[in-house]
């Protein structure tokens, strides 16, 4: 299989297979990879890359699926990340979002892609800013990511996201007392999906309530927009209230923000992947069973050691007679 | 990573040997991407192409086989995914399958299979990456 500067050249042209092949290259991640992503990098700027959050079966691929439709309607494309997690015993994972994304994901102008968190630290978000980089270049105007729930590298992504939609439904477990921790401070759009099952109206009155409570009122008041993403009633409205937020970012200079943010995740993971690269040479030397015997007898420090680490130099046992 | 789609096309509405499948392969570390019930081979082979599987498991209980499968499989040499494991698991009878492994299909699960066996199968001809 091809990589290399064809495949960037590929990913820019738009072509399908490419961008899938990419995907594939910037998840797995080490040096094919930043290759790739610095052929990549300087085309991106295009998308506007919202994300979608909410508990789990609110109906988010529902929404993801029609969202992607009405763009279509509009002449505009849409690419789309759904994150899944990964077995934390086996690391495998079922990734079943593709089930609510039939319609949108036969379109020639929608691209889907399945994404497991595979549960390294930080490896999510890494992943998720090198897919973002790769949809972003290929030219979609729209790139869509799809996580459940409020852990850590959920929010982690969703930093990644220009505009930001919660998804709440009626009666699903999710009275915002529940989700209010971490979550409801990134939204910059709130969906009330399943307005066709009651208690709709007490959501959207209680959001009001809660957003009310802000002792400041914020620069950008996020909207409420009340959905039956399984009737697809209510898209439209949701791709007016994404573009008024873009155009508040860019209003705003805060457009930039996300931009910088997304950069800084690819160089801090880059950062990671060369220390463990060096720490793993450093286990393979002959010296370092010695050199740990050294630090334990106290006859080395452990900073020292680290730092010969950092620099990658070999000759781990040479500190010590 | 290995990564299966396990897709279920024709209309036959059982999908619990699908689902067992699914976490077999899942439980075996793999990332599987299940679509649901009813896909045409159209949407098999385009969830194939934009998950960037190594391996296509589908599931045909209705006795469309004869149809479906060497449609899928040349949508997946269409679309330079020729080199795509392809399994097929569900009701095969025995007559049929030589002329679903000419039509590209590398092994035929019957009913009752033990799924450890379907998952040494694919680890054995998937080189981990
Ligand atoms: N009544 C009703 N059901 C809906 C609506 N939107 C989605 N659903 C249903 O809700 C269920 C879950 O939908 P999904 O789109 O899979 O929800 P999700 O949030 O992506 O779920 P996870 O990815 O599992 O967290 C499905 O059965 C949908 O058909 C709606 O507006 N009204
Ligand atoms: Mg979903």
């Amino acid at each position: 299989m091809t990589g290399g500067p064809t495949l960037g050249a590929e990913v820019l042209a738009g072509q399908r297979r490419a961008v899938s092949r990419a995907l594939t290259v910037v998840e797995r991640g080490g040096p094919e990879a930043e290759a790739l992503l610095q052929t990549l990098l300087p085309h991106t700027g295009h998308a506007h890359v919202v994300g979608i959050t909410g508990a789990p079966g609110v109906g988010k691929s529902t929404l993801v699926d029609g969202l992607a439709l009405a763009a279509r309607g509009q002449g505009q494309t849409a690419g789309i990340i759904a994150v899944d997690p990964s077995s934390p015993f086996t690391g495998g994972a079922i990734l079943g979002d593709r089930i609510r994304m039939q319609d949108a994901t036969m379109d020639p102008g929608v691209f889907m892609r399945s994404l497991a968190s595979r549960g390294q630290t930080g490896g999510l978000s890494r992943a998720a800013a090198a897919s973002l980089t790769v949809l972003d270049a290929s030219g979609f105007d729209w790139v869509l990511v799809e996580t459940v729930g409020a852990g850590q590298s959920e929010i982690e992504i969703m930093a990644l996201a220009e505009s930001v939609m919660v998804v709440l439904a009626p009666g699903l477990g999710d009275d915002i007392q529940a989700i209010k921790a971490g979550i409801l401070e990134i939204a910059d759009l709130f969906v009330v999906n399943k307005a066709d099952r009651p208690g709709a109206d007490a959501s959207v009155r209680e959001l009001r309530a809660m957003l009310r409570l802000a002792a400041d009122p914020p620069p950008w008041m996020p909207p409420i927009v009340t959905t039956v993403a399984a009737e697809r009633r209510g898209l439209d409205q949701i791709l007016a209230e994404l573009a008024r937020h873009r155009a508040f970012l860019e209003e705003t200079g805060r457009r930039a923000d996300r931009r910088t943010h997304q950069v800084e995740t690819l160089v801090r993971q880059a950062v990671w992947d060369a220390v463990a690269r060096r720490l793993a040479a450093a286990r393979e030397d002959p010296g370092w069973a010695r050199a740990l015997t050294a630090v334990a007898a106290g006859t080395r420090d452990a900073t020292g050691l680290a730092d010969q680490v950092l620099r990658g130099a070999g000759g781990m046992g040479d500190g010590i007679h | 990573m290995i990564r299966v789609l396990v897709a279920k096309p024709g209309l036959d509405g059982h999908d619990r040997g699908a689902k067992v499948i699914a976490r077999a392969l899942r439980d075996a570390g793999m990332e599987v991407v299940y679509t649901g019930l009813h896909q045409t081979p159209e949407q098999v082979a385009e969830a194939a192409l934009q998950e960037d599987v190594q391996v296509v498991a589908l599931s045909i209980l209705s006795g469309a086989h004869p149809t479906l499968v060497p449609r899928i499989a040349g949508l997946l040499q269409q679309n330079g995914q020729g080199d795509v494991l392809l399994l097929l698991g569900g009701i095969v009878p025995e007559q049929d399958v030589a002329s679903m492994l000419d039509a590209g299909v590398s092994r035929v699960f019957g009913p009752g299979t033990d799924t450890r066996d379907i998952v040494r199968y694919i680890q054995e001809r998937v080189g981990d990456s």
